[in-house]
């Protein structure tokens, strides 16, 4: 008999303290941070810098105790560029894995997927992707960090005509980045004005000599300068065909292509084009006085330092995401979703490496067209110009 | 006015001798085999990226150039001896979808070890462009014509004068009958597919300082050889030729002059006339089917 209470209050002392320890348990609690990325596929040169970025600063913020005393767990799925299969992933880290935030999102397509299913469950959601119709207009519980390719477009259009070039001969891409380039920069001149496309030639994604509609451009009467919209190889090789032709007329390419990797298909051809990037392209060339400076500086050199291959302007999308979630989560002071949206909603100042975030209540992007630098390339390099 | 109509000319003609050479790698195997080798743009693939990467590591150019053929070469009797040979009395559209499979092997092993990026190779000779009546043909179109020209008299000198070319064209008119003669028909088959592969992987050489080289690079150009191969006429080298050049000048002309938007359609329509009036393509064999 006395045993048998002795055992039960064993029993019980037991139970207590795996109460004790489960309360314990939920007090730290990790910040749980769900993402869909395209890792793999097609686009895969968005997603593994991005999924890295994620990785690498999850790890960094848990190390230096975590954000409001808890750590961070990245859940993280490879939707391999494939939208419904984004739709899915992103249902599963709201049903089963019940993350607090979700950042990632690698393509437009992966991002539309899943924004349906993030504004039924009311869970902020910040993507990684690049067009106009993520947030424009404005959803509930949608942000993104990427500048639009509207700014781009503006961008470029601006710094001609501050050149004194108001004739623009258009080329462009007939893949999904191109036509929406093109698309956006026919609706910028129009919003502008005193300024206009004289022609307005394609390509398609896999054609091998743009010399015939160059020529063409060329020939049109009054054209004084060149924007190409494209990505991949294409822009290369109008790049290419460019000085075949020896074209003397001031040659834009988009940010589609700023990267080191085009310079080298590009060649000497690229010498003088110049084209709207982040500041990530050219961090030693940026003035002291820059705010952006130490934060494109400090990514640069942690990314290629841990992950011994250069750094693109893709995963500094997802280090703005994270660390604009994580101020969100700071200002908050909880996890709770409504609280965590506001306080997103409401983020002034935020420099990041893409540029500075004003978010407001209809400017979920909160980024302005002049985050995007002007970069010339010159020997081969990228120079500075604004 | 004439120099842009010379631009688009020459425009024209380099895509179109790139695409002719492409062609007549499937006229080769079409007509030692009637099967339509669905993989050769993956050989013209081979061919640059092996040039890219070998000089990348230091060989130089000519060696490099002269082992990625090689590699071509033992790819192309490897592709016979392991997918093709096994399935011995399968029919033609059972082989023609093996080489499909076998492309799509071949370009996931290249994205494996070659990774996905675009690679640049030098021109050959210089980077000036040479100007002509005021259109620019860039240097390395002369050497696509050039090595285009060659490999067409090599072939030519191949059915018509050699004893092993003749076998091929033997073994492609009556299999049963070359073999009643003495021929070994597989033996001349591994022939055709190393010949053809060599074919691609040096077109593949030459046109890569024009359009880059990567591990995709074969899908396309190897359709729009194939569309050139029908225009031509299956199994006709001179229509393989004759085809390429006639895309290749279309396309640009219906870029320079009508719409970029459309070009593609213009060609791709061009192919449906052809087809409608001349069934059997441009040089097509008259083979009256016996019933």
């Amino acid at each position: 008999m006395f045993k048998k209470i002795t055992r039960r209050a064993g029993k019980f002392t037991a139970i207590a303290a795996a109460g004790l320890l489960a309360m314990n348990v939920q007090a730290a609690d990790p910040i749980r941070i769900g993402s869909f990325l395209s890792v793999t596929g097609p686009a895969s040169f968005l997603g593994d810098p991005e999924l890295k970025t994620l990785e690498m600063y999850v790890e960094k913020i848990n190390e230096d105790g975590g954000v409001l005393g808890r750590q961070l767990e990245l859940v993280h799925y490879d939707d391999a560029g494939n939208a419904s299969k984004a739709r899915n992933f992103a249902s599963r880290l709201i049903r089963s894995d019940r993350v607090d935030i979700i950042v990632g999102g690698s393509t437009t397509g992966a991002t539309m997927a899943a924004v349906p299913m993030v504004e039924q469950a009311k869970i902020p959601f910040i993507s990684l992707a690049g067009a106009v119709v993520i947030t424009t207009p404005v959803k509930k519980w949608v942000f993104k960090t990427p500048q639009t390719d509207r700014m781009a477009a503006e961008r470029v259009l601006n710094d001609m005509k501050a050149r004194g070039l108001t004739k623009v001969g258009l080329i462009s891409g007939t893949g999904g980045f191109g036509s929406s380039g093109r698309e956006q920069t026919l609706a910028a001149v129009k919003e502008m004005g005193g300024i206009e496309i004289v022609a307005d030639e394609t390509y398609g994604g896999s054609d091998t000599d743009m010399t015939a509609q160059l020529t063409n451009i060329r020939s049109t009467e009054g054209v004084q300068t060149i924007l190409n919209f494209g990505f991949g190889q294409g822009p290369a090789i109008v790049t290419r065909n460019y000085a075949q032709l020896g074209i003397d007329l001031p040659f834009y390419q988009s940010h589609g292509v700023a990267s080191d990797g085009f310079l080298e298909l590009a060649g000497s051809s690229a010498n003088g084009l110049r084209l709207p990037a982040s500041p990530l392209l050219v961090p030693e060339s940026l003035p002291a006085s820059d705010p952006q400076k130490p934060v494109v500086e400090a990514y640069k050199s942690e990314y290629e330092a841990r992950w011994n291959s250069k750094v693109s302007t893709f995963g500094a999308y997802a280090y703005d995401g994270l660390m604009l979630a994580v101020e969100a989560i700071e200002k908050a002071g909880s996890t709770d979703k409504e609280a965590v949206r506001d306080a997103l909603e409401s983020i002034q100042g935020h420099v990041g490496v893409t540029g500075t975030f004003n978010m407001s209540a209809d400017d979920h992007n909160g980024l302005e067209a002049d985050s995007f630098r002007i970069l010339e390339v010159q020997d081969g390099g990228w120079k500075l110009i604004n | 006015m004439f120099s842009e109509f010379l631009q688009y000319l020459f425009t024209g003609i380099t895509i179109g001798a790139t695409y002719a050479l492409i062609a007549l790698g499937f006229t080769l195997i079409y007509n030692a085999s009637h099967v339509i080798n669905f993989a050769q743009g993956e050989f013209l693939m081979i061919g640059g990226m092996a040039t890219v990467s070998l000089t990348a590591m230091g060989v130089p150019m000519l060696l490099a150039i002269v082992l990625a053929v090689i590699l071509a070469g033992v790819l192309g009797i490897a592709l016979q001896r392991l997918a093709i040979a096994p399935a011995k009395n399968a029919d033609v559209v059972t082989l023609i979808i093996i080489t499909i499979g076998a492309s799509i092997f071949i370009r996931g092993l290249a994205q494996l070890v070659w990774g996905k990026e675009y690679h640049v190779m030098p021109n050959f000779s210089s980077d000036e462009p040479i100007e002509i009546f005021g259109a620019v043909l860039n240097s390395q179109s002369l050497w696509v014509l050039g090595v285009g020209a060659v490999l067409v008299a090599v072939l030519v000198y191949f059915f018509t004068r050699t004893l092993t070319g003749k076998a091929i064209l033997a073994t492609s008119m009556n299999k049963d009958a070359a073999r009643l003669v003495g021929i070994r028909t597989q033996v001349v088959l591994m022939l055709a597919f190393m010949v053809s592969a060599l074919l691609g992987s040096i077109a593949g050489i030459v046109v890569a300082p024009i359009t880059f080289t990567s591990y995709d690079i074969g899908i396309i150009l190897g359709l729009k050889g194939f569309v050139a191969a029908a225009i031509g006429g299956l199994g006709s080298g001179m229509g393989a030729v004759v085809g390429g050049l006639a895309l290749g000048v279309v396309e640009a002309m219906a870029a320079g002059y009508l719409s970029s938007d459309y070009k593609d359609a213009v060609a791709f329509s061009m192919i449906l006339l052809v087809l409608f009036f001349m069934p059997r393509g441009l040089f097509g064999a008259k083979i009256v089917e016996r019933v």
